[in-house]
Order: C-alpha cells, then structure tokens, then sequence
C-alpha cells in the first residue's frame, strides 16, 4: 500500500533578532520524518507549546514568511512545493482545527462551512453538501444560522469537523482536537476521528495529551526538543519494556497507571550538539555528547538512539519525588513538558495558545 | 438579516435622549457663562462705531439686562433658549436659527460628500495597506497618511488652492457662487465646481486617520486563527480579504467614520475660511470676531448636537448590527 504523506527530514527554523541587530535562528523542528498510510491514525505527541502545530502550517503551506523549511513534504508520492499545497490544500488535505477561535466571529457557520466558491451553482451544490455532513454529525437546520459564539463546546467541535469533511478529503490533520474539553467530548472527538479511519483515511493527530494518542492513534511519534526520537505502534506502548527510546520508556512509566516512575531534566531550550536527551539519559555514552543519532528503522519502528539495544535490558533510574509534584502531574502530565512552552512562545505567538 | 430588538432600542433611544437634554443644558450654561466672563460686551457690539452718550448706553443695558446677576442672566438665556429662539443675530440681523439654518445647510454638502469621499477611499486604502502589509505600496500609503496627519488642514488648503486654482485654474479661488450672479441662477454644474476644491480638501485630511486604523485592524485580522484556517482551506488570499476581512473590520471602520464628526465640524471652519466658503465656520469666525453672542451661542449648540448625532450613530451601529452584541441582553 501507498504511503499518502511522507515528510522527509523536515527542519523548521525562525530567523529572530535578539537584543537589536543580533540575529539569531532558533530551530523548532529538526529532522522530522514520518509517513501516514490510507486507514491509518499517527499521532504527533510532544508538549504542548514545542511547535507540533507548525508540522501541520508546513504541510498546509501556512507558515509565517520568516521561517525557514527543509526537507521535503510527499503526498501521494509526489513532493508539494508552495503552489501545490495551495492547490490540495481544503481539498485533498483537511485541517481540522482546535477551537472555534478558527472560525470568522461574524459569519454564519455553514456560510463558512461552504466556503469560497466561483459561482451560484458550486454554492448550491456545496449548500447541499454541507447539510448532509451537518445532519450526518447530529447539528439540525437551526445550526446552520447560528454565529461561532452561539456553538457551544460540542457543537463547535462537530462544526469544525464537518467543514474539514465537506471536501471529502483524503488526509485530515487534527490540531490538538481536544484541549478544554470535558471527558464525554474527549470521547465522542476520539470517535469520531476512529470513523474517519473506518472510511479509508489518513490521519495526522498533533496532540499534547497522550491518553488520547493511546486510544486513538495506530502509530505514535514522540516529538522530543524538536526533534521525532521514536515512532512506534500503539501496542507497544502498554509497557514500557517493548519500547525502544529511554525518553519513551520514561513517559510511560510516568503514566499514573504505570506507577507514575518520575525523572528529572528538563527538553534542552538551546540547540546542542549532541544526542537532544543526552543531558537526562541513563544510557548515555560519550559518544551521545557530541555526535547526533539518526531516526533509523528497528523492527518496525524508528528509533533516534545509538544506544537503545542497551536500554532493553536496563532499568530505568527511579527517582524520588514529592508529593506536590505528583499532584500537578496527575493534570499535567511528564514534567518535561512546562519548559519548553517557553520556546514556542518566543518563536510564534500563537503557538502560546496551544497549551491554554 | 439584521434582528433589532425593538423595545431594548426604544430604551437605548429614551436614555440617550436625556443624555442629550442634559449635555445641551450644561453646554449652553457653561458656553453662556464663559462668554459673559469674556470682554465682550454685546451692548457694544450691538451698536458698533456709532456714538452714544452713557445715558443711552445705560438705558440699553437695563433694557437687554446687562444690569442684571450672573445667575439671572444664565436662568434667563435657559428659559429663552427652551421656548425655542436662540435670539437675533447682531451681524446678519435676522434670527439666528435663520442663519444657522442657511448656513449649515450650505455647510453640509460640503461635510456629507467629503465625508464620504473620505470614508471610501480611506477604507480602500487601508485595506490595500493592510492587506499588501510590507509592501512598497503599503510603504506609499502610510508615508502619506503620516504626512497627512501631521500638517495642517489649512495649510493643505492653500496648498491646493495654490496649485490648481492659482498654478493650473481649473478651479475658483473661492466662493460657492460666482461672483455677481443671484444664487437662483447658479447652474448645479458652477455650484459642484466650487465644492470640489474644499470637499477633496477636507476628505484627504480625514483619510489618513481611517486609512490607518482600517489597515491597523486588517493586520490584527489577518493575524488571528481564523484567517489562517481560510487559508488552510485554500481559499484565495484576496477571497479571505474580501469575505473575512473586510466582514470583521467593516463595522469598526463605519464607526470611526461616525465619531470624526467634531473633526469634520473643526475642519469645516478652516477650510471655509481658506476657500471664503460662506458656511457655518464662516458664519462661527465672523460671530466671534465680531462679537455676535447670539449667533455664536447658536451655533456652539447646533455643533454640539451634530456631534453627538455622529457619536449616537456609531453607538448603535455597534450594538445593534454586531451580532455578537445584538442577541445579548442588559438586564
């Protein structure tokens, strides 16, 4: 089977000036590859805040103008330069975006459901279109005249996600679908975007919440300091010994049900020049210092890590923690995750709304 | 389309008509004060060059109540005032709601059309800066506004009228009727070809502030989610311009429009005064020089009305055609 997107070694980096005239560029995604099959889900898991989102602008070709972008993006087997992903893009590739903050305050919803069209009888055929997604979704006719801030929580997310189907697209990536939502919703948007697998497509999931990567996706990739440090299926994550990355096996032992096993450090905010992990390792080596692994294929997985055939038979370092710690883990998650937000901050402001 | 709720507008009319009663009261107490505190003293200026001895003079005086307290004076001015006359023009000789009348009307094509000319180009030129944010063309329109915005409405008037009424003549030098023909038989062409010259005088000024606040609001939409999911669904870049982004400014830059009216009135006097266009500023110029209280008073209340007009306006079109504001009710 084809793979329908293929991103290959994908680095996003933002020219910046700091403190005057010094320029500075300040690398968000580094080396990125990954692939997304028809019928598959793969979630993108990083913290909230890391850049996971312009993974998704770059494919969309809706980066701001000072970034800078190499590697490659494939869909269907053929590369997108900027005069493509304009041309697929709401079409063949959907975006499926987080809050009802993406849609126009003052225009009425299946108005923006519809979107731009070249004349009366694309309107009225894609007027038709819409009801049917609308109704297929459970929102009657009153919704269709509704103003984004009439929607409530529910009805704005299944908006949202009936604009992105209008177009019947192959792949759709979901931008943090869940944030702020109550459980019962986390639920039914899980649902929802497991039927989407059901009708043959792909699915790019860019989550920071990694309970819903786990009943979601079929693949994960950890997004770690920018960089992908494993992808691996779904299965494997049920425990941690069937896991190849140190960083990885931490995470999921941190997960309550695993026994919440904490360790300390906290992502590199600067560029380093050896393995990204290598500061909080436990099975580092010198040669992580200074030299950078690749991501390379392992048993059906990918792997960025010289030293992970060691890792299989090594105990992770437990480490003490106290009690407040714990608390503001059960509603956070892997303690990792507060300082980077930071970067993306600086980076875009947008970007600084992800985690709210 | 638009659902006004009737009765909460009925109430909103109710109150800011009292808000009006009670402006104009203060207003015409504090304008009435100031100009009896002020040197002028309108037996005077009543009577002009002629001579006459200080018996007459004090006669005069105790019949048009000079004699009388502050307090009586302004309670007397209020109870005149109520009844509907604004008194009798010292210059014009006739009653000063006559002259307002006359005057503000010749005023007002002046002010609507460059209100307008104004209100479009400077919305255009916005979004065009706003949209092409960067550019050189964005570079061109913000180095007029600033140049705009930071000289004088009548210095740019006689500029203008240097360069295409005394350099070029294609326009008169001023006046809104040629010299010795009756009014009646003006022809609309003369009349539109003297209004030409102060109208685009007074709308560039205006321009620059709703160029430059439209452009600013443009970037902030063009900024937001929302105009980047437009383009995540591949909508054209002037498609989103024209649906969403001119959707979300529009109301804002309509408003603006509506609070400029004191500018508009502020920039009438001098541009009437440059082009001797015989309107309201002129009427306010030559009331004040020459010491016409009646008239002046007149006319500080009609202004203040006019104002507040535009000011109203801009209220309700905010409340009542946002629908984010509309549905909502103040109890």
């Amino acid at each position: 089977m084809g793979k329908l997107l293929e991103v290959n070694n994908l680095s996003i980096s933002f020219t910046q000036y700091v403190q005057g005239l010094n320029r500075h560029d300040l690398k968000v995604i580094s080396d990125l590859s990954l692939d997304i099959g028809e019928s598959e889900i793969v979630a993108v898991l990083g913290s909230s805040g890391s850049g996971k989102s312009l993974l998704a602008h770059t494919i969309l070709g809706i980066l701001p103008y000072n970034a800078h972008v190499t590697g490659d993006v494939k869909f269907n087997g053929e590369i997108l330069d900027q005069e493509k992903k304009e041309k697929i893009r709401g079409k063949e590739i959907c975006l499926i975006p987080q809050s009802v903050n993406f849609l126009d305050p003052l225009m009425k919803v299946s108005q923006q459901a519809v979107g731009e069209c070249k004349d009366d009888n694309e309107r009225k055929e894609k007027k038709i279109r819409q009801r049917e997604v609308f109704a297929k979704y459970g929102l009657d006719e009153s919704v269709d005249d509704l103003y984004p801030f009439e929607l409530s929580g529910g009805m704005a997310r299944k908006v949202l996600l009936s604009t992105a189907l209008l177009n019947d697209p192959d792949l759709l990536i979901a931008d943090e679908p869940t944030p702020g939502l109550d459980s019962k919703s986390v639920e039914e948007t899980i649902q929802d975007i497991r039927k989407l697998k059901d009708q043959g497509k792909g699915v790019l999931l860019i989550t920071h919440e990694i309970d819903v990567a786990l009943k979601t996706a079929d693949r994960i990739a950890i997004f770690y300091s920018g960089y992908v440090i494993e992808i691996n299926k779904v299965e494997n994550f049920l425990n941690s010994d069937n896991l190849l990355h140190p960083y990885t096996k931490a995470l999921v032992d941190a997960l309550p049900h695993n026994g919440f096993k904490l360790t300390e450090g906290v992502q590199p905010l600067e560029e380093v020049s050896g393995c990204p992990y290598y500061e909080n390792c436990p099975i580092s080596s010198d040669k992580c210092a200074n030299n950078k692994p690749e991501l390379i294929e392992h048993d059906g997985a990918m792997i960025r890590c010289f030293n992970f055939n060691k890792a299989v038979s090594e105990e992770v370092v437990d480490e003490v923690v106290s009690e407040e710690v714990v608390d503001e883990v059960v509603s956070e998650g892997p303690v990792e995750e507060s300082v980077s937000e930071e970067i993306a901050e600086e980076v875009n402001g947008e970007e600084a709304n992800d985690g709210a | 389309m638009i659902k006004i709720n009737s009765k909460k507008l009925a109430k909103f009319l109710g109150l800011k008509a009292v808000r009006l009663l009670i402006l104009l009261i203060v207003i015409a107490a504090i304008s009435f004060i100031m100009i009896q505190l002020s040197p002028i003293d309108p037996v005077r200026a009543y009577l002009g060059q002629r001579i006459v001895s200080q018996e007459q003079l004090a006669i005069m005086g105790e019949y048009w109540g000079t004699n009388l307290s502050l307090g009586e004076r302004v309670m007397g001015w209020l109870s005149t005032l109520a009844s509907g006359s604004m008194g009798f023009s010292l210059i014009y000789r006739v009653p000063v709601t006559e002259v307002i009348v006359q005057k503000f009307t010749a005023s007002l094509t002046l002010m609507v059309s460059s209100w307008i000319i104004s209100g479009i180009f400077g919305f255009l030129l916005g979004v065009l800066a706003g949209a092409k944010e960067g550019t050189w063309i964005d570079k061109v329109i913000k180095t007029y506004c600033y140049i705009l915005q930071s000289s004088p409405t009548f210095w740019i008037g006689l500029v203008l009228l240097m360069v295409f009424s005394v350099y070029l003549g294609w326009f008169p030098i001023g006046l809104s009727v040629p010299i010795g023909q009756l009014s009646d038989t003006v022809t609309f062409w003369q009349w539109l070809h003297r209004l030409i010259l102060p109208a685009f005088t007074l709308s560039i000024v205006g321009i620059a502030s709703l160029t430059m606040y439209t452009r600013d609001k443009l970037i902030s939409v063009k900024k937001s989610d929302y105009f980047l999911f437009a383009q995540a669904r591949g909508e054209s870049f002037w498609g989103i311009i024209k649906n969403h982004g001119i959707r979300n400014i529009l109301i804002p830059a309509i408003t603006i429009q509506f609070m400029s009216f004191n500018e508009l009135f502020g920039g009438t006097i001098l541009v009437e005064q440059v082009f001797a266009y015989p309107g309201i500023g002129q009427a306010t110029v030559a009331a004040g020089l020459r010491s016409d209280v009646p008239l002046l008073l007149g006319i500080v209340i009609i202004s203040t009305i006019f104002v507040f007009a535009g000011n109203l306006i801009a209220d309700i079109i905010y409340q009542y055609v946002d629908p984010r504001l509309r549905g909502e009710d103040d109890d």
